[in-house]
């Protein structure tokens, strides 16, 4: 994971315009307040979760894990899911 | 760590990473995610004042694997004609030069920038996420806003009484090799269009259809879904037009209508049943126009059309996006 970056002034700008770092500093999963439980009795490895994660919080392996230090709680793999193997319960 | 399942149907690299400061299922972030995707690491991204100049982060961070350029709103298609001479120049080949903007940098304030890279045939490929408003600003009018649709500058007693812009349209007349819409529902078919554009040689526009929860005032879960259904009642027909000849993607075989997509979203909730049937009567419309274009266009070119083709094509693309 990228360390954020800090930049007191000129000095610390780089020469020319670019990006120093990824934005994986960012943790949003505190923007959370419904968790996704995936119930991996239920699920079929169809990957629907992962495909249409916004957030990319959803690993492509077998079988997905949700990475809930990114996980906004939006509900689409919920939603998505073909067998209601996801929950969303509340708070964090 | 477990293996990568094999029965994908797109490719499981991933060009962006995770902590963007998307809203939460943001439909511009999926299909960033799907366009990138298909694009690879070679790719250079201009993106005016959008969404995605936001979501992706303050200086001195990105989101992306891959140099993204901040630029003027409305001169998104300007500037990525010039990285693609600029890369010419310096004999750079095979880099796909990406203009990534929203509907109003595309509809509206940079509509002028991208009819002259249209009419010269740049070697780019435009891509409008297309959420139909100015999301970014806190939801006012585009000229991509549905009729009768609310946002804060149409409120509901005033609620928009014109309908959308058609971009599509627009992009045909300008006589360029490949014009093509997608929706960020449909991933094998985005990801097979953004593959298939950026080996085209001249100027390409694709048009995703990507929800917007806070803007049109639904719960996040819903944001693929209303997409979804946007395609099967036929409000966004996915075609593609290429050298003029059209081709519509995906024909719906039942008939939906078209208040189960709009009872979806609070900005369509002031409208009464008779102003429903209104919108059905334009979509169908619409629909009956893109049948005639699709007929009249392959006896034009001399090319066979088809017959559905929907589960024939949905097929193909499903291999294409897997290899």
């Amino acid at each position: 994971m990228t360390e954020k970056i800090e930049i007191r002034g000129a000095c610390d700008m780089p020469p020319m315009a670019k990006s120093l770092g990824r934005m994986s500093w960012n943790l949003t999963g505190s923007w959370r307040n419904v968790t996704p439980v995936i119930d991996y009795e239920k699920c079929t490895i169809c990957m629907l979760c992962w495909k249409f994660c916004p957030d990319l919080a959803i690993t492509c392996t077998e079988p997905p894990e949700i990475i809930l230090d990114y996980c906004k709680g939006c509900g689409v793999c919920a939603e998505e899911c073909p067998v209601n193997c996801i929950e969303m319960r509340e708070g964090i | 760590m477990a293996e990568v399942p094999k029965k994908l149907t797109i490719p499981p690299e991933e060009h962006m990473c995770a902590g963007h400061l998307a809203c939460q299922g943001c439909g511009a972030a999926l299909a960033m995610r799907y366009a990138l995707k298909a694009l690879g690491p070679n790719t250079v991204f201009t993106v005016p004042a959008c969404c995605w100049s936001v979501i992706d982060g303050p200086f001195p961070y990105t989101t992306l694997g891959v140099p993204l350029f901040h630029i003027a709103f409305e001169a998104v298609a300007a500037s990525a004609c010039g990285l693609a001479a600029g890369l010419e120049i310096m004999g750079k080949k095979g880099v796909n030069v990406v203009a990534w903007a929203g509907d109003g940098g595309t509809a509206d304030i940079g509509i002028q920038a991208l009819s002259g890279a249209a009419e010269r045939n740049d070697n780019i490929l435009y891509i409008c996420y297309d959420n139909e408003a100015y999301m970014n600003t806190g939801v006012q009018r585009s000229s991509s806003t549905p009729w009768g649709a609310w946002t804060t500058t149409t409120p509901a007693r005033h609620f928009k009484k014109r309908p959308k812009k058609d971009l599509v349209d627009i992009m045909v007349a300008h006589h360029i090799p490949y014009v093509a819409t997608a929706a960020m529902a449909f991933p094998e078919d985005l990801v097979a269009k953004v593959a298939k554009a950026k080996d085209i040689e001249g100027m390409k526009y694709l048009q995703i259809f990507a929800s917007c929860p806070p803007g049109w005032r639904m719960a996040p879960e819903y944001s693929v879904k209303s997409v979804r259904l946007a395609v099967n009642t036929r409000v966004w027909p996915l075609l593609e037009v290429e050298h003029g000849v059209y081709n519509i993607n995906r024909k719906p075989r039942k008939r939906t209508p078209v208040a189960e997509y709009l009872k979806l979203q609070g900005r369509f909730a002031h409208l009464t049943e008779e102003q429903f049937e209104e919108i059905q009567g334009m979509v169908d419309r619409n629909w009956e126009r893109l049948l005639f274009l699709e007929k009249s266009t392959h006896e034009m070119a001399g090319v066979p059309l088809k017959g559905d083709k929907a589960a024939a094509s949905k097929g193909k693309e499903t291999e294409a996006a897997a290899g």
